[in-house]
């Protein structure tokens, strides 16, 4: 199991914030999985051992936090608020139009592995809903319209 | 990135290095930057407190208790590490300050994690900002190497002599985490699941250590205390709610957006002069004034000034700043089944009441709402949200249930509509589809 | 701790400062219900049905998390907190599957129990329950997440109690979920304790699922007969066929010195009872041919030849159990030298506890209990690996460490697990714990042969020197300290205040065998042979001369010399690998369950019951001497104690000299009263009642029982304690004079978790799980 030299430096960086080996491990499985795209079974075992801890004790972890996922996704997770403040301004909407444009439902991934649509709770963005989020970016104040030309941006 | 507004009502404290380039250190130390901290270490950590207590600063996150009396239960000595942790997990419905401050002004949360490491003895700070908000930290990240760059951090700080650590930690999605205890689980590279207390953290936190944890906003607003004084602040806002607070005003309003203003704004005004009121000439129905777990106010409760202590008085909560407004086009048992939807998904699932309940009640709110209620739904959703309250581990089954009583005992005769196989009265063409459930 | 009083439902209460409230109700005869809350394991205030009242408190407030405080006012019991615990049970309710009927839990259920006492009867929940499959995690361990509550006991007796950590909670919310450690199955001790431990049906054993209803059992707390440690089983037991069946072990009687402790044998491993192998008639050899045969033929042909053999001086061996009960092994030792007048009786040693009471005699209180393993301040452990071999003492020493901080010192040549709670791990090189001993005791020169490239002759003073500063420090040691080592061990800690030994033997009544004197040079109770005293004077006629051990019969086989061999119990030419036609000029006799490789070779061999099916008695390996209730039966079989007295009988011996049956304490059938109808049954369910047996026939150990008190020192233990079925701690202070024998006369069984010697090799449950193991490993391999 190799990472890129830019984890290796954040990890070693990182570990030294902590007094305890483990406190690294939940940044540090977002961004093995940023570089590995999921968190394989060999992440996790990687994780696990150089953690001291063990691969259940991992797996626990991991299936708490909804950004960390053991499954494969798109190179482009679209993730589509549905919450409150944007189902108010037509977050449902936007969801739906997703699903028709790219032909996948949530958690799901297109055919040629480039986007994954997730349906997700509140990302922060109340005052400029609707709002999506496409990997880590963020597009806000969104209508159906403009949803296509995001999408389009990320079809290139 | 998150766009700005304005409004001359607005105080601008927290928010008044917002668009000024203040990530930049430079820019923020010509703003005023790093001279709190510096007032401060000429203070007693006593005095620290008092002028923090003195000021009537709540705290931001949503529970609203006395920060300075918060500082004030850290032991005074400590055969453990003591720390403080800055509560960057946004992530309550209707809430994105936070996001802001991070984005426009991460040096004055690592400044009021400074004065509160003063304040209580402590050399390690963190900030932990939630996994979302991955652009937020690489600002922080910057802005913590900048300050450690210029001996802000680090070794013998200000040439004070004393040491003092602040790092950034990151989350990976999870609101329960936003609940302190569960916050230093997951700190500590755990499920996020919180922890019985007593002990509270002030006494036994992170790594077993006295552990300060305030809100991000609540720790930006410090600074501009400790230079502007306690008696400014206290003023600004009404009586024992000290300053101002950002307010997220969403939903269907003609000018959403975060405005900074006085502790006790008044609700109406807030809803109609700052957020220039309701579009497309629909009539209000109501409002959630504290993010989604606060109780529902109808448009006859809002004449009422936000501040914690009046929004209680009138059965709801100010809570996180979160103000979300409903125009009358929206159907309440939706509303609130989305509301469900959200605590079902973000239960950490450790107790039964809310696990459980959170459950139930989006399946029910679900059938319900999708034309296959019976009466007795109506109070059974009652019945059950009534039986968590004030009986889960931690208070998201406290959150999940009291928006839920609130929306039955306010909009009985709404949910009543939907009975009899009858169609939502207010769903737009097609809405009415099963609603694909969060895995 | 100074007392704390407070009030619960109007009762003045006081407990110890630190108390937690709902031990402090409990204590008191107030039951709060709770499912998250166990004893001893961390606490989790998750399952909410402690909620109670305390004043000054606006919510309701969990008692298993509140400590209680001076003056503090609690009402457990009234409509909010009955409301709040109806409500918790419902909500439960909701996603559980109510297929009571059906499962194994269903009788025995805490959700059950829990419905029935708030009377959440009324259905609220009209959805779609969530549903997951069932799955096997082990050939023993079965997981139906939707009976399961999520209480997390089975996870925390994992981790915390086992130190196994093989469970998890994964997920979050309404999808959380318990996990095994390798995704979809388990890789652990498999003790099972998890099964034992949940409330409801979540967890069930692969080897009584399905199989009959809780209530259709009669349930006979008795002691495991495989390892040395002495656990409490509860077995479950049901008629059948061929007589009483076993169709569930496990853990309902937390009575014992286990408490709350049970491995894989104590669980699963009874099953060799039924194993379809099990010898059912007794077989003579006839024409070079074992042949089925009936009892009377057989005691008749043996008593004749025995008789005979014995007559003309021929010479006779005798090689007891380790698995026999002490009643069983007096009576061999003494029918061996009684009826047939030699001392030729040895059994397989795998413990030097001749040597352990020669160098403990006259120093009162020192031997510790298995109870004291728990409680010890320090426990100093030499050799052995008490998690294979000795899983209860494993247990004592882990949650000892644990819960009572004990100090754990642990001197192995080995890396073992239980090096995780020790305090100080000294890894030594392999055979030199007798020099551990001789530098312990003082003996400077001694540490040259365990300074190691980690430990140095200051590591070594410097542990000496802690170990001499512990007090009520418990020393274990297994068989790789004997012979003069012992001795040696001994005087070590008899420097240490308050020092207490345990002597780790192997089998289930190695202990029992070793007291009851299956020694060829020593009496019950570790009298010499060569003396004279109680026993020559009781039992009039014993041989004067040492007899042989077994490795001496062997030999004396082997030069034709050994005319007869009387096997009870023991397979020495499987364990010692033997040539199977050594004995072909014996007569061969075993007692068996099984055609063993001894009893393959034998001319009569005889169906024995094993120590479910019989009543007596077990010592374990710390002297703690238990009672066997009798749960199993078997046609066809009979008890060892039975055919020794029936051997007697048929050699023409007065069987009354052998047992003293009649006289003594003794119960009364109630015949002497005439046969006035009823009154037998009467006096039988008065017996019955007390645990009592009746002791009219020479064919009942109970009539022994009266001599070993009488004779053996060490067990004038208190009678009615034991049959209430309490331990009774035995002791050696007052013993023989003991004896140093040859160190290469201990043979360590080298039993692990999941092998258990002959019976092991019947037990269909320890051979899945191994089973199971190599598949994994070779599918691993095959990668």
């Amino acid at each position: 199991m190799k990472f890129s030299d830019e984890f290796e430096t954040r990890f070693t960086m990182m570990a030294r914030h902590y007094p305890t080996k483990r406190s690294v491990l939940v940044p540090a499985l977002l961004y093995a999985q940023d570089e590995i795209g999921y968190l394989s079974d060999e992440v996790i075992q990687e994780i696990a051992r150089r953690l001291e801890l063990t691969e259940l004790d991992v797996r626990n972890v991991i299936s708490y936090y909804s950004m960390l996922t053991t499954k494969p996704r798109g190179k482009y997770n679209v993730q589509v608020c549905t919450n409150i403040a944007c189902m108010l301004r037509g977050g449902e909407e936007l969801f739906a139009h997703c699903r028709k444009k790219l032909g996948i439902g949530h958690k799901q991934t297109t055919q040629d592995g480039r986007f994954t649509l997730e349906e997700v709770e509140c990302i922060g963005a109340c005052s400029w809903a609707p709002a999506i989020q496409v990997n880590y970016d963020f597009h806000e104040n969104l209508t159906v319209e403009k949803l296509d030309k995001v999408l389009d941006g990320y079809q290139k | 990135m998150a766009s700005l507004v304005s409004h001359p009502d607005e105080v601008k404290v927290v928010s008044r290095r917002f668009g000024q380039g203040a990530t930049n250190i430079d820019r923020y130390l010509e703003l005023d930057g790093y001279k709190a901290v510096q007032k401060a270490f000429a203070m007693e950590p006593d005095a620290i407190i008092n002028e923090v207590k003195n000021s009537g600063l709540r705290g931001r996150g949503g529970a609203g208790f006395s920060t300075g009396m918060k500082w004030s239960f850290v032991p005074k000595q400590s055969a453990k590490p003591k720390y403080v942790l800055c509560n960057g997990d946004e992530s309550e419905p209707g809430t994105c300050k936070d996001r802001l401050i991070f984005e426009h002004d991460p040096h004055a949360v690592i400044e009021g994690v400074m004065i509160a490491a003063l304040a209580v003895g402590s050399q390690t700070g963190y900030i932990y900002i939630r996994g979302e908000y991955r652009y937020l930290s690489i600002i922080m990240q910057k802005a913590l190497a900048d300050a450690y760059a210029r001996g802000f951090l680090g070794k013998n700080i200000f040439g004070s002599g004393r040491d003092l650590d602040i790092y950034w930690h990151g989350g990976a999605g999870a609101y329960e985490v936003g609940e302190e205890s569960a916050l230093m689980e997951s700190l500590e590279g755990k499920r996020g699941i919180p922890r019985i207390r007593p002990p509270f953290p002030a006494v036994v936190g992170l790594w077993g250590g006295p552990t300060v944890i305030n809100n991000a906003e609540t720790l930006a607003s410090v600074p501009h205390i400790i230079l502007g004084g306690a008696e400014w602040y206290a003023k600004v806002g009404t009586p024992k709610n000290g300053g101002t607070r950002l307010f997220c005003l969403s939903g269907n309003l003609e000018k959403p957006g975060v405005y900074e203003l006085p502790m006790g704004y008044n609700l109406r005004k807030m809803i109609y002069e700052v957020g220039g009121g309701i579009p497309n000439g629909r009539e209000l129905k109501a409002v959630v004034p504290g993010g989604s777990s606060t109780p529902v106010l109808l448009p006859e409760e809002i004449d009422i000034s936000m501040d914690f202590d009046s929004v209680a008085k009138a059965g709801s909560m100010l809570g996180s700043g979160g103000v979300v407004v409903l125009d009358d086009t929206n159907c309440i048992v939706k509303f609130a089944l989305r509301t469900m939807k959200f605590y079902r998904h973000e239960s950490c699932g450790w107790c039964i009441p809310c696990r459980e309940g959170t459950d139930w009640l989006e399946k029910t709110l679900t059938r319900f709402h999708a034309g296959g209620g019976l009466k007795k739904d109506i109070d059974n959703i009652q019945y059950l949200s009534e039986n968590m309250l004030g009986r889960t581990f931690c208070p998201l089954g406290d959150a999940a249930a009291m928006p839920t009583i609130a929306f039955v005992k306010k909009f009985r005769k709404e949910f009543e509509d939907h009975l009899e196989g009858r169609p939502c009265p207010f769903e737009r063409a097609g809405a009415v589809e099963q609603l694909p459930v969060l895995a | 701790m100074p007392d704390v009083t407070l009030t619960v439902d109007g009762k003045k209460l006081t407990a110890p400062a630190g108390t937690l409230l709902i031990e402090a109700c409990k204590s008191a005869g107030i039951e709060i219900p709770s499912f998250c809350y166990y004893p001893n394991l961390s606490l989790q205030g998750a399952c909410r049905m402690c909620l109670v009242k305390i004043e000054k408190m606006p919510k309701l407030q969990t008692a298993c998390t509140t400590v209680v405080t001076e003056g503090m006012i609690v009402t457990s019991d009234n409509e909010e907190v009955r409301q709040a615990r109806k409500s918790m049970v419902e909500l439960l309710l909701g996603n559980h599957p109510l297929d009571c009927p059906v499962c194994d839990a269903g009788g025995e259920c805490e959700l059950q129990d829990m419905t029935f006492s708030y009377g959440a009867a009324e259905s609220k929940y009209m959805e779609a329950k969530n549903h997951k499959d069932e799955q096997q995690w082990s050939p023993v361990v079965f997981f139906d997440r939707p009976r399961c509550i999520l209480c997390y006991r089975c996870v925390r007796v994992c981790g915390e109690g086992m130190d196994v950590w093989a469970l998890g909670v994964q997920n979050r919310g309404v999808s959380s979920i318990i996990a095994p450690n390798k995704e979809d199955h388990l890789e652990c001790e498999e003790c099972g304790m998890c099964i034992d431990i949940c409330p409801v049906g979540a967890l069930t054993s692969g080897a009584y699922r399905y199989k009959t209803r809780p209530w259709e059992m009669k349930h006979v707390g008795t002691i495991c007969t495989h390892c040395g440690d002495g656990c409490k089983t509860t077995l479950g037991v049901r008629r059948s066929d061929s007589g009483m069946e076993i169709v569930r072990g496990d853990n309902r009687d937390k009575s014992g010195i286990n408490n709350d402790f049970l491995c894989i044998k104590g669980r699963y491993a009874f099953d060799f009872a039924h194993h379809p192998d099990r010898l059912m008639q007794p077989l003579i050899r006839k024409n070079g041919k074992l042949t089925p045969a009936n009892w009377e033929e057989a005691f008749e042909l043996i008593g004749k030849r025995f008789a005979e053999i014995r007559d003309h001086d021929g010479m006779i061996g005798v090689v007891g159990s380790s698995r026999i009960t002490n009643e069983e092994a007096y009576l061999l030792s003494k029918f061996a030298r009684v009826v047939l007048k030699t001392n030729n009786v040895d059994h397989h040693r795998t413990a030097d506890f001749p040597a352990l009471a020669a160098a403990l005699s006259g120093k009162p209180d020192s031997t510790a209990t298995m109870r004291e393993v728990y409680d010890a301040p320090a426990i100093l452990l030499i050799g052995n690996n008490p998690t294979d071999q000795h899983p209860l003492l494993a247990w004592q020493i882990r949650n000892n460490v644990r819960l009572h901080r004990s100090r754990l010192y642990l001197i192995n040549s080995q890396t073992i697990k239980l090096g995780r709670q020790a305090a100080g791990f000294t890894q030594i090189p392999a055979g030199t714990e007798g020099k551990v001993a001789a530098y312990l005791a003082g003996d400077d020169a001694a540490v040259e042969a365990i300074i190691t490239e980690k430990n140095s002759r200051e590591t070594w003073n410097a542990l000496r020197e802690k170990l001499r500063g512990e007090q009520k420090l418990v020393i274990i040691f297994g068989s790789e300290i004997r012979g003069n080592d012992v001795a040696v061990l001994v005087k070590f800690g008899s420097g240490v205040h308050g020092a207490k030994f345990v002597c780790l033997a192997d089998y289930a009544n190695s202990r029992g065998a070793a007291d009851m004197g299956l020694y060829p040079d020593l009496l019950p109770g570790y009298h010499r042979v060569a003396d004279t005293g109680k026993f020559h004077d009781e039992w009039t006629s014993i041989p004067a001369t040492t007899g042989l051990t077994l490795p001496e019969m062997v030999d004396a086989a082997k030069a034709s010399k050994l005319k007869a061999l009387y096997v009870v119990g023991a397979n020495p030419i499987g364990r010692l690998g033997l040539d199977p036609f050594l004995f072909s000029k014996t007569f061969v006799v075993v007692q068996e369950m099984f055609l063993t490789e001894t009893a393959f070779m034998a001319d009569v061999v005889l169906p024995a019951a094993n120590a479910y099916e019989k009543s007596g008695t077990f010592t374990n390996t710390c002297g703690d001497l238990q009672i066997l209730k009798k749960a199993g039966e078997v046609t066809g079989t009979k008890s060892d104690f039975e055919m020794i007295v029936r051997i007697a009988d048929a050699m023409g011996f007065d069987v009354h000299k052998l047992v003293p049956f009649g006289a003594g304490e003794r119960t009364d059938m109630g015949q002497s009263r005439g046969a006035q109808s009823g009154e037998a049954d009467r006096h039988a369910v008065w017996l019955e009642a007390r645990g009592l047996e009746p002791k009219m026939s020479p064919l009942e150990p109970t009539a022994i029982l009266d001599e070993i008190q009488r004779l053996v020192p060490g067990y004038d233990f208190s009678r009615i304690n034991l049959l209430a079925g309490n331990d009774q701690h035995t002791t050696l202070a007052n013993s023989g004079p003991g004896a140093i024998q040859k160190p290469e006369l201990i043979v360590p069984a080298n039993d692990n978790l999941f092998s258990s010697g002959t019976l092991g090799r019947y037990s269909k449950a320890l051979h899945s799980v191994m089973e199971s193991r190599t598949q994994q490993t070779s599918e691993v391999a095959a990668d």
